[in-house]
């Protein structure tokens, strides 16, 4: 009935429900964060990724002793699994940095009330997504500070024509910019939090982590500009890290990655998998937290329709990759290309073209993009749907390259699954501590999207 | 600044012209003290920093204090004790190893080899390239022997009903057994031993066998040689030894012969005839190879023709021959399906245009009419003395194995086998099943196994004596030429109860406590001081007699062969006796079984051997498993599941035949003949040890001594199971790439670049960044493999196993692709999947690509490049990201998934090549060329001030190869045997097109078809690119 109502809402431009105050908008958020009775469903879920978090805890302690032979890798598959996942998780922090950065530039309002929340889930993703690189090593206690570039007495450096230290660099920049954005963002609403704050140490520890913030307007002319230039720090990383990712497989010469059409087909997959995985989050939490009001049906049709787009740049990215198999003439292009769809992971390929390809082109349908639950179900498909093209890249490009004798078949093995699923837990486990412990939206932009601020500026030009 | 001179100020303002301005009075006085302060930029501690003294105490001492922060970390090196040596051996440098020629025994007969030697340990078998009879080459065999002699398994202690006793005590109950038996004249002694070719073990033998004329010896090996023997005795009247010169012959006909893998004579046989058909230096005409058999063999991979058919019929297909050539007294029969009679009148048309330079050799498994055949065709051909020599025996006393083992068992049951010594045999296991030797060996009384382990023969005999490996015991041996070899040890017995064949047959004597050194040298004094003739002249090389045993016993040390002690070509008469009429020619849908030695663990003597378990067998590639080969049609009549290749399972089956039956995996192979099964022996052991135990399927469980090779009537049943069969290659297609690329003799000779038109390889001129390395300086180290000569023997990857410290790492983690063998030997398939038109071996190393994909991608320079174009790989720097693994596109990078090398047990890290480092887990690996051999050559010519010369430096996989298809050298020396070789008109790199630029190329596979068959038929045609 609410949506309904919502929904006939006439004034188009409005990315928030009718007759928010600042003062309302305020108390809506921080109370999520100040009061003391914490939801049933947030200690379901928080269980149940502190849970899945003991899986990576126990996965990644067996790694270590006994090695990465406990995965399914074999000769020729020397990638699986913890790759797929690497891609999977940094593709899906994309939509985070997209949404703060490149939507701030483009003064897109409706990016307030999803920002924060996307965010989080940019650093957390890069988090789960960094470990993969990491213990997927032979040998993860050399491979830790081997490959960062550091004097040493035996004037040894990483090879710097590696795509695997170009990805060093890019991930760990990304995550520290997006950590640094993300901190930035946060510090009016901290303060926000210290003052409304009851209990001693929450006044204290909102107060150190706000940094001394007193919503001066030195204050907010500062935080303006750093945001500004956070942003258009962050801008070309949303480009240049999925690049620098997909280099990893562009710049080698296997059949199946060596693709100049990898770069803009991987970044568009990373924003369709970063804004599924954004969908995925919210419509969950807006219903849960009864954030309906901030988090409009506006902002899931937004979502959608980049959705759409994207989804149709990467579709259009498979298309490609088959016709220039086919019109390159190269026969190791050309075979990879037929194995893919009639080799022994030939399921996966068409599960795929089913989830990234045919399934969002329901998005199409204004019907579909503003029901909560059928958007739902189309970004699952997605999430699985980008999981799986990791998976068509990765082994099944390299289980049949250009030696027949050596082809082989790659099977992940309940260690790989358990990392992986333990990698979630991480990811969960951090987002519901986020979500308990900082604003999930941010309060000051959702509060400049509120009646009141509109009236505001309206008599303000007046 | 308060001693200032105010009228040294005024005067110097004074000396002064126009206005002077001054900051301060000290700046105007000018004073040292002054200058000092302004040139300190940073006044209260810069100077520190220029000061070298104080800024490089004040690193020490931080780079001390952090030291020993990091000290507290470390863990304790082990103590570890330097023993110098009191007296050094002779001849040894500490880092340098030594080589020793000595023999390995296998059927009894000689593989002559050197054992290369570190401080007294051997570690790896090379070939002896001196020796008359094979000139170097080696086998799977002999490669791995040395991974038996530190096997952890090996027996250690003499046993009495499983107690531990000492060798006197042995020795005193032997010499009661013998007199004991001295008053019956021996009539319950038995000996039961291998085929015997020493002539010191025959001699002590025929010693105690006069002193106890009663007694018995009898020979046995599971892969007898009985058919020839009996075929030649019918042919001949008397026992003679049939030695082929494939180096005459032009046109071959083997009739189930895989003499490139089987038989006493096989190097020898492999190198001369690939040597006949070696396509370099402008030679443009080989010999032409048919062969008719009854399953693939390597032989039959290299055939010119190859026909596939079952062992009962290849006699009908002999006869088929022999009437075409008019042989006297043989009719045709009725060939068996699937040969064709044009295409026996062309062979037969092909044999007879070349006689004296043609030859029909038959396999051991034929039974004797068929080499009786054989014998009176080659007679007819007149190939006698010239392809085919017949000789006196190389065996000390030639027998019918399977029928003097018969009589022995017989004689058990009978119970009047009171004394049984049975020496290096495993009869329990290998005899056959009919026989049940087992439960008749329980009824002698005092049954004495010698072995080196305690097999399965051992718990049914009261004694056990563990045996010496062959590279720790004096003996002799005799290669299938006759050529004696003094068997040398290269190591004290690992323990100290181990005793050899000769000490234990002297332990029967009356002179019980002799050595094995003693007894061979005293033999050999004794036939030098008076000839026996049966060795030759016993003279040197020159043909000039020794002047005494000294000179002549070291000299035939050091060489690893006695001169002159092959045996002569004899003349032989063939008997009256015709030959006998065919035998009745089996339904055509009949269903026959034929046995077959295990290609790498042979008759189940390897079972323990990781080396060898894991040596992927040829075409088939399985390790750890024997399997029921059938064809296509046959499993489809069956009705059973197509094997899953790819994931690694296959349907199992019960074999049931003489009332006996088995259970083992299919595979289905192409080249098989239809309705015929082949099951391979030595597997499901019981008693081999750890590695060994419960592998496979026992194929002796069903083979009869009726039957021991092959029979009809057996009974196939699918079980509805499936099991995990481990193998190396899953994929057998070329799928149109050009990877093994060949053609006929005609078409080669039309155009002998035909291999490099194949594919587009860009120029080397053809970059946008310069070259950066031009490599026409110094060495450039190159490899060459000659398609054309490559048998698929597994002897080079054995033996690149043995030299760089492979680890094994098990039938499980092979089935999951990680097996790590730095060469392989990849096999393709041609044609129809049931008849291949022809059947490719292609050995795989590290490319060592100029442009090697594997190196950009290495984020920690893990991989590099050398100056002498070799693609180093350093070890301790690799952090295992397998990003150099994916982007090799041969595919021959092995990554340690675990800690696969052993790093626990003793013996076997006795077994390591010190120069080769053993990987940790977590670290790529592969292929350097032997870079340690490459390096120690080196160090040896910049001590002698020269440069490496050609044939200095041998991979490991180039020296153990029999036919000597791989060539390694520096092709920047234009004279250089590889420099040479990548000048023919063949030679092409593997997937040059991708510009890796790969260092090993490839010289392509011609085949010579006969023009009368190669239009329609094209069996075993050549195939373009």
């Amino acid at each position: 009935m609410l949506e309904k109502a919502k929904h006939a809402d006439p004034p188009e431009t409005r990315f928030i429900a009718p007759g928010h105050t600042f003062g309302s908008v305020t108390e809506k958020i921080s109370s999520a964060v100040l009061t003391k009775r914490t939801p049933v469903s947030w200690f379901i879920g928080f269980a149940v990724g502190f849970a899945l978090l003991q899986a990576l805890a126990l996965g990644v302690t067996w790694i270590l002793v006994r090695g990465v032979g406990l995965w399914g890798l074999n000769q020729p598959v020397g990638w699986g699994f913890a790759i797929i996942n690497f891609v999977w998780w940094i593709g899906i922090g994309h939509a985070g940095t997209l949404i703060s950065a490149i939507l701030l530039l483009l003064n897109q309002k409706w990016r307030m009330s999803i920002s924060r929340a996307a965010e989080a889930m940019t650093i957390f993703a890069v988090m789960c997504a960094a470990m993969f690189p990491l213990f997927h090593t032979g040998r993860p206690w050399l491979a830790a500070y081997w490959l960062l570039p550091y004097p040493n007495t035996m004037s040894l450096w990483p090879n710097f024509r590696s795509p695997l230290v170009w990805d060093v660099f890019a991930v760990s920049t990304y995550f520290t910019v997006s950590l640094v954005f993300w901190y930035t963002g946060l510090i009016p609403d901290l303060a926000s939090l210290r003052d409304r704050a009851k209990h001693r140490l929450l006044q204290i520890a909102y107060g150190v982590l706000s940094l001394g913030w007193r919503g001066s307007a030195r204050d907010w002319q500062r935080y303006e500009l750093a945001s500004l230039l956070l942003a258009g720090l962050s801008t070309p990383l949303v480009l240049s890290v999925h690049t620098v990712v997909s280099f990893d497989f562009a710049t080698s010469l296997i059949p199946g990655w060596h693709a100049t059409i990898f770069p803009p087909y991987f970044v568009a997959g990373a924003i369709y998998a970063g804004f599924a995985m954004v969908l995925t989050l919210m419509i969950p939490l807006r219903r849960i937290y009864g954030f309906e009001d901030f988090v409009t049906m506006r902002h899931l049709e937004n979502m959608a329709k980049v959705m759409l787009a994207t989804g149709l740049i990467v579709f259009y990215g498979y298309q490609m990759e088959a016709f220039f198999a086919w019109y390159s003439a190269n026969p190791y292009e050309w075979f990879m290309m037929k194995n893919r769809w009639t080799g022994p992971y030939a399921y996966l390929y068409w599960t795929l073209i089913f989830c990234n390809g045919v399934a969002p082109q329901a998005l199409w349908f204004k019907k579909i993009r503003t029901t909560p639950l059928l958007l739902f179900g189309i970004c699952m498909f997605v999430n699985v749907g980008m999981w799986i093209e990791r998976f068509i890249i990765v082994p099944t490009s390299l289980s049949r390259d250009f030696m027949p004798s050596s082809w082989g078949i790659y099977h992940g093995t309940r260690w790989d699954w358990m990392v992986f699923v333990g990698t979630m837990g991480l990811f969960l486990t951090c987002f519901y501590l986020f979500i308990r412990v900082l604003p999930m939206l941010s309060i000051f932009e959702v509060r400049t999207l509120s009646t009141s601020a509109v009236a505001k500026e309206e008599s303000g030009h007046a | 600044m308060s001693n200032l001179d105010p009228s040294a100020l005024r005067a110097r303002l004074a000396s002064t012209h126009g206005p002077t301005y001054w900051r301060s009075l000290e700046e105007l006085a000018d004073t040292e003290e002054f200058r000092r302060h302004l040139q300190r930029e940073f006044p209260a501690t810069a100077a520190e920093l220029s000061d070298p003294q104080g800024r490089r105490q004040f690193l020490k001492l931080m780079g001390a204090s952090m030291a020993l922060a990091g000290v507290t970390a470390c863990t304790r090196q082990p103590a570890e004790k330097i023993i110098p040596y009191v007296d050094a051996p002779e001849e040894l440098v500490p880092g340098k190893p030594l080589f020793y020629a000595t023999a390995l025994p296998h059927g009894g007969f000689a593989t002559p080899v050197l054992v290369e030697s570190h401080e007294g340990r051997p570690t790896k078998v090379e070939p002896n390239p001196d020796h008359p009879a094979t000139r170097g080459g080696t086998d799977v065999f002999a490669q791995g022997s040395v991974l038996t002699l530190y096997d952890p398994d090996r027996s250690r202690t003499i046993r009495e009903f499983g107690e531990i006793r000492s060798w006197d005590a042995f020795v005193s109950r032997m010499q009661g057994a013998v007199l004991a038996q001295k008053a019956t004249g021996g009539a319950g002694f038995r000996l039961l031993t291998e085929t015997v070719t020493s002539p010191t073990l025959g001699s002590q033998i025929e010693g105690l066998l006069q002193t106890l004329p009663g007694a018995k010896w009898v020979q046995y090996d599971a892969i007898s040689r009985d058919n020839a023997r009996a075929g030649a005795r019918a042919a001949f009247g008397r026992d003679v030894e049939t030695r082929y010169r494939f180096d005459q012959a032009d046109v071959i006909l083997s009739l189930d012969m895989d003499f490139i893998e089987d038989g006493p004579g096989r190097l020898a046989y492999a190198r001369t005839f690939i040597d006949h058909r070696r396509l370099v230096d402008g030679r443009t005409d080989m010999n032409r190879l048919y062969v008719v058999e009854s399953q693939l063999t390597n032989t039959g991979a290299k055939a010119d023709h190859r026909v596939a058919v079952r062992a009962s019929d290849i006699e009908h297909v002999g006869r088929a021959v022999a009437a075409k050539l008019g042989v006297a007294g043989v009719a045709a029969s009725a060939l068996p399906s699937g040969v064709d009679g044009a295409w026996v009148s062309a062979l037969a048309r092909d044999l007879s245009a070349h006689r004296g330079r043609s030859v029909v050799v038959v396999g051991d498994r034929q039974p004797p009419v068929v080499h009786q055949l054989a014998h009176v065709i080659n007679a007819t051909l007149g190939n006698v003395g010239q392809t085919v020599e017949y000789t006196a025996p190389v065996e000390v006393q030639p027998q019918v194995q399977v029928e003097a083992l018969r009589a022995l068992a017989g004689e058990m049951v009978a119970g009047t086998v009171e004394v049984l010594v049975i020496m290096g045999v495993n009869p329990v296991y290998t005899a056959p099943a009919d026989l049940e030797f087992g439960e008749r060996l329980k009824k002698v009384p005092l049954a004495v196994h010698v072995g080196l382990f305690e097999d399965e023969t051992a718990p049914y005999c009261r004694w056990h004596v563990p045996a010496t490996h062959p590279l720790e015991a004096w003996s002799d041996l005799r290669t299938f030429d006759g050529t004696v070899t003094i068997c040398q040890p290269l190591i004290a017995p690992l323990y100290d109860n181990n005793k050899s064949a000769h000490e234990v047959v002297a332990a029967l004597s009356s002179a019980p406590t002799q050595d094995g050194a003693e007894i061979v040298k005293a033999f050999w004094q004794g036939e030098f001081s008076a000839p026996s003739g049966r060795f030759g002249d016993l003279t040197n090389v020159d043909g000039q007699p020794f002047p005494d045993f000294d000179p002549f016993w070291r000299q035939t040390l050091h060489d690893g062969f006695m001169v002159g002690s092959a045996l002569a070509a004899t003349d032989v008469t063939t008997t009256s006796a015709p030959v006998p009429p065919p035998s009745r020619p089996v339904q055509s849908s009949a269903t026959e079984i034929t046995f077959s030695a295990d290609p790498t663990v042979y008759d189940g003597r390897f079972a323990n051997n990781g080396w060898l378990q894991e040596c992927p067998k040829p075409f088939n590639k399985v390790v750890w498993d024997n399997v029921i080969t059938m064809s296509r049609a046959m499993r489809e009549r069956l009705g059973l599941p197509k094997p899953d290749l790819l994931e690694q399972w296959a349907p199992t089956v019960t074999v049931r035949w003489k009332g006996r039956e088995i259970t083992g995996p299919v595979y289905e192979q192409p080249g098989q003949p239809d309705h015929s099964i082949n099951v391979q022996l030595g597997y499901g052991r019981t008693r081999a040890g750890r590695v060994g135990n419960g592998v496979g399927y026992n194929a002796y469980g069903i083979r009869t001594t009726d039957a021991p090779w092959f029979g009809v009537g057996a009974e196939i049943a699918g079980t509805g199971e499936w099991y995990r069969l481990a193998s190396t290659q899953t994929h057998f297609q070329m799928e149109g790439r050009n990877l093994v690329r060949g053609a006929s003799l005609p078409s080669y000779q039309g155009d002998p670049g035909f291999a490099k038109h194949a594919e587009h390889v860009p120029p080397y001129e053809e970059t946008l960044h310069g070259n950066e390395w031009k490599y026409d300086k110094g060495y450039a180290w190159g490899m060459v493999i000659d398609l054309n000569a490559c048998t698929g023997c597994n002897a080079c990857v054995v033996a690149c196993t043995a030299e760089n410290n492979i680890p094994i790492v098990g039938k499980d983690e092979v089935a999951t692709g990680r097996e790590m063998h730095w060469i392989r030997i990849d096999n393709y398939y041609q044609g129809e999947p049931d008849h291949p038109r022809s059947v490719e071996t292609q050995p795989v190393t590290c490319m060592q690509c100029e442009n090697a994909p594997c190196e950009v991608v290495c984020p920690v320079a893990a991989t590099t490049h050398s100056t002498e174009g070799l693609n180093d790989m350093v070890y301790n720097r690799c952090v295992g990201t397998r990003y150099c693994q994916n982007n090799c596109p041969y595919k021959v990078r092995r990554f340690n998934f675990y800690l696969y090398a052993d790093w626990n047990t003793p013996t076997l890290k006795m077994a390591r090549n010190p120069d080769v480092t053993v990987r940790s887990r977590g670290v790529m690996e592969k292929c350097t060329y032997c870079v340690q051999r490459i390096n120690a050559a080196k160090i040896q010519s910049e001590l002698e001030d020269r440069v490496v010369r050609d044939g200095e430096i041998v991979t490991a996989c180039e020296s153990a190869c029999p036919t000597r298809a791989i060539t390694f050298g520096n092709i920047n020396d234009r004279e250089s045997r590889v420099a040479k070789l990548k000048n023919e008109p063949r030679n092409y790199g593997l997937l040059e097109d991708l510009n890796t630029r790969p260092r090993t190329t490839y010289l392509a596979v011609v085949r010579n078809p006969n023009p009368e068959l190669a239009p329609e038929g094209g069996q075993g045609q050549g195939h373009s690119g």
